[in-house]
């Protein structure tokens, strides 16, 4: 096994090179940390699927600061939106924790993966339309104060949002999803604000980095308190993903749209045939 | 003085700290930008620190990370003094490197949890109460699902 032929420097390295890839991916696309890491260390090195999602918890903390710090004053991310429907994740979160003893895990696995295939193909699809972000938008959205706008390379391009119950359900589902699973809350908060509430694109990823952040800092503190969380693992990890985020986050400003959501759609798929694989072998 | 009277003004001529003048004149969101970067920056010297020590404290051989025979029930996990703030502390002064790293990421664990706590500052000082309700709602669910889970 992987494990028994590196010695701690080069394993260091390997992560942290790793780490980097991890970071910058995740300021592009706005998922979490699960995709790169856990198969790295599962698949590639043999590690024990609680230090693997430990170590991802890590990640998903340090790419959300990480792209958040590259900008001291960044406008692209809506807190409003982020808080609002951080209501919704949580709830859903801890409903999920909750049933997940009753339910069969690798079934969900299954089915949540073919839900996001299929709802990143959608998300694909339209990169050829073009959506008038500025036209008019749920009033709820005017009532919670969601509606804004963001610096693009053409000027300040202002956004209302539609569907607000309807992202609001999906959220929850995210959330029930992700506290099931473990994993996968990023893509799926990233989908909501995209496909329901047709919100930008960056400001969904950017967005869904920020809840990110917030909801898996509450997990991460438990996982540390069980053991879950190496300091050996850590350590590479942290600083590759800050590092990655942190120019990830730069790019993100400059980059092509249309671009973002073809890497979206690749990174979401591998995310699916991941979790059909855990499924289907039974390991979640 | 009130601390609720934005335009009251204090006799040394500065506002109160609630008022929105006091923090235009100091842009909030600088600040938030500011101190999640110094959060950041401080979680990684410290990770990256305690990291090189570890790995000169190490014989270079790699921890047993990999699952035990015996599924789900034979998780060892990590030694227990690096699970928890108040037994890593006294282990840092002793330059011990698992400890340090530890440390640092309790430290990039906190910076989301101060960038919200500062989020509901902003809102109050912008009188935003729908807002500061809803950060709030947030933070006591994931401080309760943090609590119970303990148990």
């Amino acid at each position: 096994m992987g494990l028994d032929i590196v010695n701690v420097e080069l394993f260091s390295l390997i992560l942290f090179l790793g780490a980097i890839f991890a970071g910058m991916l995740g300021a592009l696309t706005g998922l979490g940390g699960g995709v790169v890491v856990i198969p790295l260390l599962t698949l590639g090195f043999g590690v024990d699927m609680r230090y693997a999602i430990g170590a991802a918890l890590v990640t998903s903390i340090a790419t959300s600061s990480g792209a958040a710090a590259a900008y001291i004053k960044e406008r692209i991310t809506n807190v409003r939106i982020g808080m609002f429907l951080e209501v919704a994740t949580t709830t859903g979160a801890v409903a999920g924790a909750l049933v997940a003893i009753y339910l069969p895990t690798n079934i969900i696995a299954i089915l949540f993966s073919c839900v996001l295939i299929f709802s990143a193909a959608m998300s694909l699809r339209k990169k050829n339309q073009v959506i008038d972000y500025a036209a008019k938008g749920d009033p709820m959205g005017v009532r919670l104060k969601l509606n804004s706008s963001y610096p693009t390379k053409q000027g300040e391009v202002s956004y209302n949002v539609r569907r607000v119950w309807g992202g609001y359900l999906l959220m929850s589902l995210a959330g029930i999803i992700s506290g099931i699973l473990g994993i996968g809350s990023g893509a799926l908060k990233v989908l909501a604000m995209d496909t329901m509430m047709k919100i930008p694109f960056k400001v969904s990823t950017t967005t869904s980095n920020f809840m990110v952040g917030v909801t898996t800092a509450a997990s991460a503190v438990l996982y540390l308190q069980r053991g879950y969380i190496d300091p050996g693992l850590a350590f590479p990890i942290v600083v590759g993903v800050l590092i990655g985020a942190f120019f990830g986050s730069k790019i993100l400003m400059k980059a092509n749209v249309h671009t973002l959501r073809l890497i979206f759609f690749v990174v979401v798929s591998f995310l699916a045939v991941q979790m059909m694989y855990n499924g289907i072998t039974g390991k979640l | 003085m009130k601390s609720d009277n934005k335009q009251q003004l204090s006799a040394s001529g500065s506002h109160s700290i609630f008022s929105k003048e006091y923090w235009s004149q100091r842009d909030m969101e600088m600040y938030v930008g500011k101190l999640l970067r110094y959060g950041v920056m401080t979680a990684c010297a410290i990770t990256l620190l305690g990291g090189i020590i570890y790995i000169f404290q190490g014989n270079g051989t790699i921890p047993n990370y990999k699952p035990m025979p015996g599924g789900h029930n034979a998780f060892v996990g990590v030694q227990h003094y690096l699970r928890d703030i108040s037994t890593i502390i006294p282990r840092i002064l002793h330059f011990d490197g698992a400890a340090i790293i530890q440390f640092g990421v309790i430290v990039l664990i906190a910076t989301p949890i101060l960038r919200v706590a500062f989020s509901v500052f902003a809102f109050l000082v912008e009188k935003d109460y729908l807002y500061v309700g809803i950060t709030l709602l947030v933070l006591l669910i994931i401080f309760a699902n943090m609590f119970f889970g303990l148990h």
